[in-house]
């Protein structure tokens, strides 16, 4: 189903001297350079502000990078045409922070909606998607745990429980790489937990790699395979979560009155 | 804290606008100097309340004779029709032309000849837009649709460009990142989040066709207007009674289907 294991050995997305300047001469990423290995969950840490939301929107471009390249299975997406970059975000399933759930449509309609770069305008007015692809959103359904909740409206939901229809969404698209920007920042720390399992249950079960934004140290070492450390828009830890000394995380986010 | 101490303070806690008090009092003053310029005086008012008793008095007992009654189903049914008609038109193209018209979706070459479409439908009063088209086209139900078409788009598409230029962009964004496109963007991202003010702007825009369907036949664009224009001018305040309540009991039915109507899309 995923299309994963068809490059199972060369990198699922490179990195390379990625600079994202908003503004001329404010450079907000400086010369990001990173590999994310295929199966992997590779989480991006650092204090608010470092660029670390920037630079994952950078790989599916809702942010345009400045220079740099960014391979994905082998193509650099920063040059794609409009068209070609389309058809890329299709390959590439997006988590959000604040959820980023189309509030007034349904739970179903919701997770359905991470089909919409295969199903023609008409068609998704009408609801009238494939019969696969409908069963495929009640199965995920159930995996995420809301099968009972398919016809509420998302914003009658929890915050937990939005975030897994937004997990549904991302993996409805049935990704090569699954983007997580903050999961868990907006939920409390149990659900918080729970969130971080569900995400890397579904990625290892479907063999995705995950990159997740989290600027909890904790949950960084409890789940991810490798960490960036980013600090003032640079890489300054790249390395399994067991190299990750008090030392780094003094240089990552300043000071050490927080570690104790 | 002493007395006096917290007192000074409470009034430091409100500073006086002295620019908002002096707009306020100069708009009274131009009030009165311009009703006394304009002849405005409490005899005038007096006098015509004694005419407008008499006007009054003439109006009962309302004409309900079937001839008269007959003319005037004909004539409020062809202001039904202008108006549905008129609405589904201007509601069915403020819908693009609302969208064209979102700063924060549409690059500025296209919002800006959109926006100045939008203020041109909108700078004149649907009697006048009635007058151009009645030259235009002539008589009849054609320019009064044709008028209350242009009055439609100006009023909901601009209203709709303003609601989807306050949506939320983390949902858009979240649609645009499954690769949509841009029309799946537009019917999952956008429409949801405008859709119940939408309906509301539509309804609204109806409720105003259905009066001013009443309206325009006074210049000749069709409907019960032209009857009621002539019972004025042949003084038979009676029927004319007759006309102003079959429009009220319209209007009164309209209002309950509307809220039906914004129910169904709460």
């Amino acid at each position: 189903m995923s299309g994963a294991q068809t490059s199972s050995q060369a990198p699922a997305l490179e990195i390379r001297n990625l600079c994202k300047e908003y503004r001329r001469g404010v450079p907000v990423l400086r010369d990001v350079s990173l590999t994310v290995e295929p199966t992997s969950i590779t989480a991006i840490i650092g204090p608010s502000g470092t660029g670390k939301s920037t630079l994952i929107r950078c790989i599916n471009r809702l942010v345009e990078p400045t220079s740099g390249e960014i391979l994905f299975h082998g193509t650099d997406l920063t040059t794609l045409s409009r068209r070609a970059l389309r058809h890329t975000r299709r390959r590439i399933g997006m988590v959000f922070q604040e959820y980023n759930l189309v509030e007034r449509l349904t739970v179903m309609e919701n997770v359905l909606s991470g089909r919409l770069g295969y199903v023609s305008a008409f068609k998704a007015w009408l609801r009238r998607y494939p019969r696969a692809d409908v069963e495929a959103a009640f199965d995920l359904l159930e995996t995420v745990g809301l099968t009972r909740q398919a016809n509420q409206r998302a914003d009658a939901l929890s915050g937990g429980q939005r975030q897994r229809v937004g997990i549904a969404r991302a993996v409805m698209q049935q990704p090569e790489l699954m983007l997580a920007d903050e999961p868990t920042s907006s939920l409390d720390p149990k659900t918080s937990v729970e969130i971080m399992e569900l995400l890397v249950s579904i990625a290892s079960t479907r063999r995705i790699p995950v990159v997740v934004n989290i600027h909890n140290v904790p949950l960084a070492r409890r789940f991810a395979t490798h960490v960036i450390g980013m600090t003032g828009g640079r890489v300054v830890y790249d390395g399994p979560p067991a190299g990750l000394t008090d030392d780094h995380l003094k240089q990552i986010y300043g000071g050490e009155d927080w570690l104790e | 804290m002493t007395r006096s101490a917290g007192a000074s303070r409470a009034a430091k806690a409100f500073q006086p606008n002295w620019l908002a008090r002096f707009g306020w009092g100069a708009l009274v003053a131009y009030a009165i100097y311009a009703a006394s310029i304009l002849d405005v005086t409490w005899d005038r008012f007096a006098l015509g309340l004694g005419q407008g008793a008499r006007f009054i008095g003439r109006m009962f007992p309302p004409d309900v004779s079937p001839d008269k009654l007959q003319l005037m189903m004909r004539g409020l049914y062809e202001s039904l029709e202008i108006a549905i008609i008129a609405s589904a038109l201007g509601i069915l193209l403020s819908l693009p032309i609302g969208l064209l018209a979102a700063r924060n979706l549409m690059p500025p070459w296209l919002t800006w000849p959109t926006r100045l479409l939008i203020a041109l439908c909108r700078s004149f009063h649907q009697v006048i837009v009635a007058i151009i088209f009645v030259k235009a086209v002539g008589f009849g139900a054609l320019a009064g649709i044709l008028a209350l078409t242009v009055g439609s788009i100006g009023f909901v598409a601009k209203l709709f460009a303003e609601a989807i230029e306050e949506i939320s962009l983390k949902q858009v964004e979240a649609i645009r990142a499954t690769g949509a496109s841009f029309m799946n963007v537009v019917l999952y991202g956008v429409m949801p989040q405008v859709l119940t003010r939408f309906v509301g702007f539509a309804t609204y825009q109806f409720d105003s066709n259905l009066r001013n369907s009443t309206m325009v036949g006074i210049v000749g664009a069709g409907g019960i207007g032209g009857t009621m224009f002539a019972a004025f001018q042949k003084f038979d305040y009676d029927y004319l009674l007759t006309i102003l309540l079959a429009i009220i009991a319209m209007i009164m039915v309209s209002e309950i289907l509307q809220n039906a109507v914004k129910k169904l899309y709460q």
